[in-house]
């Protein structure tokens, strides 16, 4: 029983910090229709930056709106790459991926002393420093972190109804619609994936600061995980009414650590645990195109 | 009102494709005209229209819009003067929006896009009386996503959200053309009704002979890059369809509708 409840509670822990960088990749993926491979690169960098200032003696809490404004910076390059030059999605992506490989190390050999991972385990973190006292140690982690994906979400459901956040979304779905409303669709799209990396960015912050560690590794297969929780979720819960997709999202990415975590309990060797990543994602890209996840843009003829 | 002087388009330039459509062409559309151009495809109808909205740029020559040189101002810089209604139903709403969202998105044209509220709701009383004017019931379908709804409903919808705010100009790029002929007469009827009302410069472009003659003040046949017919008033009123269709046979072309 206690097993049980430990595997729960990790996969809890797992799946909200991951949550938000599901809610990221909602931003880019879902919204944006942009498919951002950066978030392979935008994460890790997150997560070191993190290591970097923790060992620098930043506040914990401190790190957050820093590594959030990284991120979009990161993802506002991501975007010029695109909007300015003209540059296909997936080739910006796998450009700022690249670029961030050699950012990632410089940043950590500088602020490291030259090792290869950053570990600070004594160092005060978000989980054990300030207001996470108050609540019970097993469940510190799990808390704290719902805590967070809640606010995270309440701030992008709030955004997505602005003018703003409205234009956001029409400019994923009919880029000439903004232009015909005398807005220029990149400016749009440059700052979805600044806040769409920014996400991603904090949740290499938090994972950073729940492991007490970070390396350029943890970026390895992001894109996967977040498309997959997003996939998931959006095609599991969307008939659910009065369900907001940011909530869909977070419990798509608690569902994806679940079936993870239930294949390690059942003695998979890790070795294999991207591989199962892949084929969970496979397996929700079949899923969500038979039974029509994803929005049609035609126009319903039953209606004419 | 507008102006195209002297421009030259060629399209494929550098290649075996190369096609010069427009060769000095220029074209003039006075304050208060509502001006059907017709003819074959490939006649530069379209091209013209482009060229208007900034969709595309000219090799030489100029684009005045009211006494300005817009030659090279990019296109959603022209659309605050300029309100466009595309062939593709799709195109001039956004499917996955609800109607009241993108009339409020149409609604805020021309202001700041920032963190106030996307949907005022004092505002949507407003919406829906433009609607109602279009007769089709949408008014009480406000929280349904556009993509729900058929061809003639979206492009009704988009023709409102194109004059919703002060504009100077109406662009119609044969908006009727992918609709059932019931709904595009349906549609043609509201745009006539729409343009006398806010007494819109409007140029629409049309393959139905029909709309040509009977809508609009002056009516322009384009042909290989070139207006070959130019009428307006008394002669645009006493305009036939089969004399029309008599000229474009001459010029032995495919008629579309």
């Amino acid at each position: 029983m206690d097993i049980l409840m430990n595997v729960c509670r990790v996969t809890l822990e797992e799946g909200l910090m991951y949550a938000l960088l599901a809610i990221g990749v909602y931003i880019t993926y879902s919204i944006l229709d942009f498919p951002d491979l950066s978030v392979d690169g935008t994460m890790p960098m997150g997560a070191i930056v993190t290591a970097v200032l923790i060992l620098n003696g930043v506040d914990p809490w401190i790190c957050l709106p820093i590594i959030f404004i990284l991120g979009m910076i990161c993802g506002a390059v991501t975007g010029l790459l695109h909007v300015k030059l003209g540059i296909r999605p997936l080739l910006c992506g796998i450009i700022i991926y690249t670029a961030m490989l050699s950012v990632n190390l410089v940043i950590l050999f500088k602020g490291n002393g030259g090792k290869t991972v950053a570990s600070f385990f004594r160092k005060p973190t978000i989980f054990n420093s300030g207001i996470a006292n108050i609540f019970p140690e097993d469940w510190r982690i799990v808390i704290v972190s719902l805590i967070l994906v809640i606010v995270c979400k309440i701030f992008m459901d709030f955004y997505l109804k602005t003018k703003s956040g409205l234009l956001l979304r029409a400019t994923g779905d009919n880029e000439k619609y903004v232009t015909m409303l005398a807005r220029d669709p990149g400016h749009t799209k440059i700052l979805g994936l600044a806040i769409g990396n920014g996400f991603s960015a904090l949740s290499g912050c938090v994972i950073a600061q729940q492991k007490g560690s970070a390396d350029q590794q943890m970026g390895v297969g992001m894109v996967v995980l977040g498309l997959a929780s997003v996939i998931i979720g959006l095609s599991i819960f969307k008939n659910v009414k009065f369900m907001k997709p940011t909530t869909m999202v977070i419990l798509g990415s608690i569902l994806y650590k679940a079936c993870l975590s239930a294949a390690l309990a059942l003695n998979l060797p890790t070795e294999y645990l991207k591989l199962l990543m892949a084929v969970l994602f496979t397996i929700a890209l079949v899923f969500s195109e038979k039974f029509g996840g994803k929005k049609t843009k035609k126009g319903g003829s039953e209606n004419a | 009102m507008l102006e195209l002087n002297n421009i030259t388009k060629i399209f494929n330039a550098g290649t075996v494709d190369e096609t010069t459509l427009f060769d000095n062409f220029s074209f003039k559309v006075n304050k208060g005209e509502f001006v059907a151009v017709i003819g074959s495809n490939g006649s530069g109808k379209t091209t013209l229209l482009n060229l208007a909205c900034g969709t595309i740029r000219p090799e030489s020559g100029t684009v005045i819009f009211g006494g300005n040189d817009i030659t090279r101002l990019p296109e959603h810089k022209r659309a605050k003067y300029i309100g466009r209604v595309l062939q593709d139903p799709r195109m001039g709403t956004c499917g996955n929006l609800t109607i009241t969202e993108n009339m409020a998105l149409a609604d805020n044209k021309n202001r700041s896009f920032g963190l106030g509220a996307g949907v005022s709701k004092k505002r949507i009383e407003y919406y829906k009386t433009l609607l109602e004017a279009c007769g089709m019931g949408l008014e009480n379908r406000m929280n349904v996503p556009v993509g729900n709804l058929s061809g003639g409903q979206r492009q009704a919808i988009a023709l409102i959200i194109a004059s919703m705010t002060d504009i100077d100009l109406l662009v119609l790029d044969e908006h009727t053309a992918a609709l059932d002929p019931k709904s595009s007469e349906t549609l043609m009827e509201i745009t006539d009704k729409i343009v006398k009302e806010k007494n819109l410069t409007t140029l629409m472009v049309t393959h139905n002979l029909r709309f040509a003659v009977e809508y609009g003040s002056r009516m322009v046949m384009m042909h290989e890059g070139k207006c070959v017919l130019d009428i307006n008033g008394e002669e645009k009123k006493n305009a036939k369809v089969d004399e029309l269709l008599k000229i474009f046979n001459q010029i032995s072309i495919e008629v579309g509708n």
